[in-house]
């Protein structure tokens, strides 16, 4: 009788057998991946079509040119490239696992899944670095006819076109003294900001490199809430397939697989931790490299 | 598990050489798409811009980040491998998208003509200009012209 019941239960598909020959947790992993693909899509393809309404749109070289521990050095590209190699390592290193589970090999799977969470931790310490970066790192923005030091926020972004050299001129006289103080203080590193603060606003202006300022005024309010907002969701993504690869860290630890028989719970994990690194290609494509 | 019919076996070594030929691919084309990004960055900074040149730079990024989701999908997530029942029931909901890109795309392109023709503030406040501009020389009358 007993038999008889297990063999009822594990009749998913009637008749048994599976259309697909695939197991039916599988086939739905592939459906649920089909349907965030299109939640995906239709932010991008919203991010898209703001863009295409647009005269003008921040270069994103201009606007991903920071690495950590180079100061201000302009090195368009890099951070982000490396964040790419990161997750392609990380979903070669999950198809080794999920082959290692093919196998029956215990600690194959425990090993290569231990370097996909490694890799999964590593991109998301790249993605805070940056946002922080993004955020906190403030540059010259003309507002209004003067001056202002502004990151990248979802309300406002320093992205907007360069300002001409006259115009500049003309914002700094009715820039407040403070903000004088404090470019003055990004240009001269070694300069007290308590001391400049103190200073008389024409003093202050005479001590700016304006040759090497580089003005913008702000960038399309659109810019900052898709760019936190999608890469944001893809983030949150990424922390999720960590949290799931862990889970399957201590389940394989714990011999959950190897008393079942099989290890297909690590290849639907695989499938979702490989979307996540599709996902981000075409991140990768519309943000940082159009 | 029992509904599934017929398994893949695939040898070690026939693996191993599919995982480091799509890896060295995978990795080879995003090292071309940075170098086309970098020089759609140095084609930006020069002083005449070719805008055709760019958008052509544009879309070559674009079909090499196909051909990287296409392997990713094929190879990692094993897709290439299923039966073709499979494969359809995946790929062809996802030819939405031509249609989802297209429409969409097409339409913000249009908002913006419309409004650069009938906004001139609009116009006027976001249209990028060059550089290093030059003061505006007032016109100079045209002798045809009077």
């Amino acid at each position: 009788m007993a038999n008889t019941a297990t063999a009822q239960q594990t009749k998913w598909w009637s008749g048994g057998k599976s259309p697909f020959n695939l197991e039916y947790g599988k086939v739905m992993m592939w459906y649920f991946l089909m349907s965030d693909a299109f939640t995906f899509g239709a932010f991008l393809i919203s991010y898209g079509t703001i863009r295409f309404s647009q005269n003008f749109w921040p270069d994103p070289n201009v606007v991903f040119n920071a690495f950590p521990g180079t100061g201000h050095t302009n090195l368009p590209l890099a951070f982000v490239s490396v964040m790419t190699f990161i997750l392609i390592i990380s979903s070669v290193t999950m198809v080794l696992a999920v082959h290692a589970g093919h196998n029956g090999d215990k600690n194959g799977v425990m090993k290569w899944l231990a370097w996909t969470i490694v890799g999964g931790l590593a991109f998301l310490g790249c993605q805070a670095w940056e946002w922080h970066h993004l955020i906190t790192g403030e540059h010259i923005t003309l507002i209004d006819g003067k001056l202002e030091l502004i990151g990248q926020t979802t309300r406002h972004n320093p992205w907007g076109q360069l300002v001409d050299h006259n115009e500049m001129l003309d914002a700094i006289k009715n820039t407040p003294a403070n903000v004088l103080a404090e470019i003055v203080h990004e240009q001269k590193h070694d300069s007290n900001l308590a001391e400049l603060l103190k200073l008389p606003k024409d003093q202050l202006a005479g001590m700016l490199n304006t040759a090497e300022m580089h003005v913008r005024e702000k960038g399309p309010v659109a810019f900052g809430g898709y760019f936190f907002g999608i890469t944001g969701f893809h983030g949150f993504h990424v922390f999720s397939g960590v949290i799931i690869n862990i889970i399957m860290l201590l389940m394989t630890r714990n011999n959950v697989f190897q008393n079942k028989g099989h290890y297909l719970m690590i290849e639907k994990a695989g499938l979702y931790w490989h979307f996540v690194d599709l996902v981000w290609v075409f991140v990768f494509l519309c943000f940082y490299l159009i | 598990m029992s509904e599934v019919t017929f398994h893949h076996h695939i040898e070690d070594a026939e693996f191993k050489k599919r995982v480091r030929k799509t890896t060295i691919l995978l990795s080879v084309i995003t090292a071309i798409e940075l170098g086309i990004g970098l020089t759609i960055y140095t084609i930006h900074k020069g002083e005449n811009p070719s805008h055709l040149l760019v958008l052509m730079f544009k879309g070559l990024v674009c079909i090499l980040t196909l051909a990287k989701a296409y392997y990713i999908v094929s190879v990692f997530m094993h897709l290439g491998d299923e039966i073709r029942n499979m494969i359809m029931t995946i790929v062809v909901p996802l030819m939405l998208f031509i249609w989802f890109i297209a429409a969409f795309i097409i339409d913000g392109n249009s908002y913006k003509n419309l409004r650069n023709n009938y906004d001139r503030h609009f116009k006027e406040s976001t249209m990028p200009r060059p550089h290093h501009a030059e003061p505006a020389a007032p016109e100079e009358p045209k002798p045809g012209k009077q």
